[in-house]
C-alpha cells in the first residue's frame, strides 16, 4: 500500500516522463519515443516545461495559448524544418517520434479535441519539404 | 558502442568546408576563403587598420561582443564617432567568464550564484584560441592580453566508453599507442608477405618497414611487442626510477582486436583538426581578459542594459529604436550615418529592420547550434593528485562528452574543472533541466570518469547556450544549403546597414570568425563612407 503510494507520488511529481525512456540519448539522434519524454528532452529546453516561453534580447513563443497550433501542419513544419531561432528537427526525430512530440504539444497546449498525428502525416510533410528544399537549391 | 563513434569530438565549423572540399576540392575552399577576404587574412593582418575616417561620420555598432568591440575599436581608432548598444550589464557577449560573486539569470527566470573560490574561474563560451588565429590573438598582442598555453592533448588523461574495457577509463596514451603499434605491425606484416608488390617497389616497402618500425614503436621483427621499446611509447607498468628495485616488468599491450571493439580507436583524434593542433592559448585569468582590453579601448562608448528593438535606414542615415532595461518600457533611439549590426541572427531574426528582403531571408534561414558547458569547482586536485593530469582532456560516450582539467594553477588547493561539453541530442536533454539539475547530472555522470566527484565537490554552474538571454543559442548552425543560398547575401552591404559577428564568417563559433567578419564589415563600411 505504502509503495503504491510512493509510486503514484513519483508519477505526480514527474507527469511528464515515461519511466522507461531515457534522460540521455547516446548519439546525434534522441532515443525517446514517447510524446511527454519528448517534449521534456526537447521543447522544454526554450519554451521552458510548461509551454509558457522565454522573453530576453529576443524570445521563444509559448506554446500555451498559442493559436498558431491550431494548424497541425503548421506545427509539424516548425518542427522538421524550423524557422528563424527555432532549429530543424527532421535529421535527428523519426516520423514517430515528430508525431509523438507534435501530439503532446497539441494534447497540451492546442485546441482541445485535436486527433493523434499519425506517422504517414509526418512522412508526407517530410517528403515534401525535401522536395521545396531540393527545388530552391542554386 | 559503434554508433558513438560517428559522433565528432568537437563541434566544430570545419565540416562545411571539408564538404566543400569533398565536393568542390580544395581550391574551391581556399577561392571561398580568399573571396571572403580570409585566406590572406593571417599574418599580413596583425597591422590591420583603416585608414582616416570622413569628418565627423558616425557608426552605430549594436552589440558589444568580440565582432561589436572590434569593430567600435577599429573605427574609433580611425577617427569614426562610434556609439555600442549592448543588451546585457557587461562587454563581451559569449566570450565571457564565470567568477566567484557573479549571478547568471538564464531565459525561465532560473538564476544561479557562482561562488567559486578567488581566482578560479570557468569559461562558459570560447576556452581555447589555436595558434593560427592571427585575428584574435593580434589583438590580444596589441591590448597587452596575457596568454599562456591552452593544454588540448594530454597523453595522460582518458578516453572513455560505457562499454568499452568494463567501462574503465583508459589513458589516451596506451591507446593511442597500442593502436598505432599494432596498425603499424599489421601494415609491416603485409609488406613482409609482398602484399604490396604491385603497389610499391622494393625501395618504398624497405623505406616503409624502416618508418613503421619508428611510427609504431616496432622491434627489430616489425612486431608490437611487451618490451622496452613499446613501453617508451605506452608508458611502463611500475614506473622505472632510482634505487635498487628490480627493472619493472613491461605491461602487455591491448591487441588490435582490443582496441577496435572497444570502440575507441575513432576517439583518438583530440589534437589532429587544423583548430585543435598544438598550441592552443587562454587568456591568464579568463577569457573575457579579451573583452574587457578592447573595451577599455573603446572608452566610455558603450551603452549597456539596451536591447534594441527596431532598425530603420533610409538614405540619409540609420536610427536603431531600443528600450532602457533600466527603466522598462523606455524607448529610446539613437541615429547615425552607418550601422554595424552584430546582433545573433537568432536575436535579429525578431527585429523589426529596413532591409533587403534577399538580407532578411538570410538572417531567417540560421538556427543555432545548442551546447551546453558546466563547471564544476572540486575542493582537492584529486585529477592531479590522484591521476597526475595536468591540464588537457578527456573525452567520454556519456552525455557530458568531455571533462577538460584546468592548464593553469596547477597544485593550487581548489579546482575548476570543465565539468560537461554537451552537444546535439544531450546538449538539448541537458538545457531542458533546471541548473542545478545540470550539475547533478554532470556529477553523477562524471563520478564514472573520476569516483572523487563526490567526496570533493563544492560548487557548480550550468550554461545552456539555448537558455542564454542574449544569444539564444551557441553558434550560427549554417546548413550547406543555407550556406549555398544565403551566405554572400548576409556578407553585402545593405543600405548603411553591414552585419557582423561569428555567424558572418566561415570560422562559426570560434572567436576569430567574429573578429575576423569585424575587420571585413568595418572595410566595407569605409570603402562606402569614403568614397
Amino acid at each position: 500500500m505504502k509503495k503504491q503510494f510512493l509510486l503514484t507520488l513519483s508519477l505526480l511529481a514527474l507527469p511528464a516522463l515515461a519511466l522507461d525512456e531515457p534522460r540521455f540519448s547516446a548519439g546525434w539522434g534522441f532515443d525517446q519515443r514517447s510524446g511527454p519524454a519528448l517534449y521534456a528532452a526537447i521543447c522544454a529546453g526554450c519554451h521552458m516545461p510548461d509551454g509558457r516561453g522565454a522573453r530576453g534580447a529576443a524570445a521563444y513563443p509559448a506554446l500555451a495559448g498559442n493559436a498558431r497550433l491550431a494548424a497541425t501542419p503548421y506545427l509539424l513544419r516548425m518542427i522538421l524544418k524550423g524557422g528563424k531561432a527555432m532549429p530543424a528537427f527532421a535529421g535527428v526525430l523519426d516520423d514517430g517520434q515528430v508525431g509523438a512530440v507534435a501530439g503532446e504539444v497539441l494534447r497540451r497546449f492546442g485546441p482541445p479535441g485535436a486527433n493523434p498525428i499519425g506517422k504517414d502525416e509526418v512522412a508526407a510533410l517530410r517528403a515534401a519539404i525535401q522536395q521545396e528544399q531540393r527545388s530552391q537549391a542554386p | 558502442m559503434v554508433r558513438h563513434a560517428t559522433i565528432p569530438p568537437q563541434p566544430t565549423r570545419r565540416a562545411w568546408l571539408q564538404q566543400l572540399g569533398r565536393v568542390a576540392g580544395s581550391g574551391a575552399v581556399y577561392a571561398a576563403l580568399t573571396q571572403l577576404g580570409l585566406a590572406q587574412a593571417s599574418p599580413a593582418r596583425a597591422d590591420f587598420g583603416l585608414g582616416r575616417a570622413p569628418k565627423g561620420a558616425r557608426v552605430l555598432v549594436l552589440g558589444a561582443g568580440l565582432a561589436g568591440l572590434v569593430s567600435a575599436y577599429e573605427l574609433h581608432r580611425a577617427g569614426y564617432q562610434v556609439q555600442l548598444l549592448e543588451y546585457q550589464a557587461r562587454p563581451g557577449g559569449r566570450c565571457w567568464t564565470l567568477r566567484g560573486g557573479d549571478r547568471y539569470t538564464e531565459l525561465g527566470g532560473a538564476s544561479q550564484h557562482c561562488e567559486f573560490a578567488p581566482g578560479e574561474y570557468f569559461n562558459p563560451g570560447p576556452w581555447r584560441i589555436p595558434y593560427h588565429h592571427h585575428g584574435v590573438l593580434g589583438y590580444c598582442k596589441r591590448l597587452g592580453v596575457a596568454l599562456q598555453p591552452f593544454i588540448q592533448v594530454n597523453h595522460n588523461a582518458y578516453v572513455h566508453g560505457q562499454q568499452a574495457f568494463g567501462g574503465k577509463p583508459q589513458r589516451w596514451r596506451e591507446l593511442q599507442a597500442d593502436f598505432q603499434g599494432q596498425v603499424s605491425e599489421l601494415l609491416a606484416k603485409v609488406v613482409q608477405q609482398h602484399q604490396l608488390d604491385e603497389t610499391l617497389s622494393s625501395e618504398d616497402q624497405a623505406r616503409l618497414l624502416e618508418a613503421l618500425r619508428s611510427h609504431g614503436a616496432l622491434d627489430a621483427q616489425g612486431r608490437y611487442r611487451a618490451g622496452e621499446i613499446a613501453a617508451e611509447r605506452r608508458g611502463f607498468g611500475p614506473q622505472p626510477g632510482g634505487g635498487v628495485s628490480a627493472a619493472p616488468p613491461h605491461d602487455q599491450p591491448l591487441g588490435l582486436h582490443d582496441v577496435l571493439a572497444s570502440g575507441l580507436a575513432g576517439r583518438l583524434d583530440l589534437g589532429s583538426g587544423f583548430e585543435y593542433q598544438m598550441p592552443l592559448f587562454q587568456p591568464v585569468g579568463g577569457m573575457d581578459a579579451i573583452a574587457r582590453a578592447l573595451a577599455k579601448a573603446v572608452g566610455p562608448r558603450i551603452r549597456y542594459r539596451a536591447r534594441v528593438t527596431e532598425i530603420q535606414q533610409d538614405e540619409r542615415g540609420v536610427t536603431a529604436q531600443y528600450e532602457d532595461l533600466a527603466r522598462p518600457g523606455a524607448q529610446l533611439s539613437v541615429s547615425a550615418d552607418w550601422c554595424i549590426c552584430t546582433l545573433p541572427l537568432a536575436v535579429l531574426s525578431q527585429v523589426e529592420m529596413r532591409i533587403s528582403p534577399a538580407l532578411r531571408a538570410a538572417i531567417d534561414a540560421v538556427s543555432y547550434f545548442a551546447a551546453v558547458k558546466v563547471g564544476l569547482q572540486f575542493g582537492r586536485r584529486f585529477w592531479e593528485e590522484d591521476e597526475g593530469i595536468y591540464g588537457g582532456i578527456s573525452s567520454t560516450d556519456l552525455a557530458i562528452r568531455t571533462i577538460g582539467y584546468p592548464s593553469h594553477h596547477f597544485h593550487a588547493r581548489k579546482g575548476v574543472l570543465l565539468g560537461a561539453y554537451a552537444f546535439g541530442a544531450n546538449a538539448y536533454e541537458f538545457s531542458a533541466l533546471a541548473p542545478a539539475e545540470r550539475v547533478r547530472e554532470a556529477l553523477r555522470l562524471g563520478a564514472q570518469i573520476h569516483p572523487q566527484y563526490p567526496a570533493e565537490f563544492e560548487h557548480g554552474m550550468a550554461v545552456a547556450w539555448h537558455r542564454h538571454p542574449a544569444t539564444l543559442g551557441c553558434f550560427a548552425w549554417w546548413t550547406q544549403a543555407a550556406r549555398e543560398r544565403h551566405y554572400a547575401q548576409l556578407l553585402r552591404m545593405d543600405g548603411r546597414l553591414m552585419l557582423a559577428g561569428e555567424h558572418a564568417s566561415l570560422l562559426p563559433a570560434w572567436q576569430e570568425g567574429a573578429v575576423l567578419s569585424a575587420q571585413h564589415a568595418v572595410t566595407a563600411l569605409h570603402a562606402k563612407a569614403s568614397a
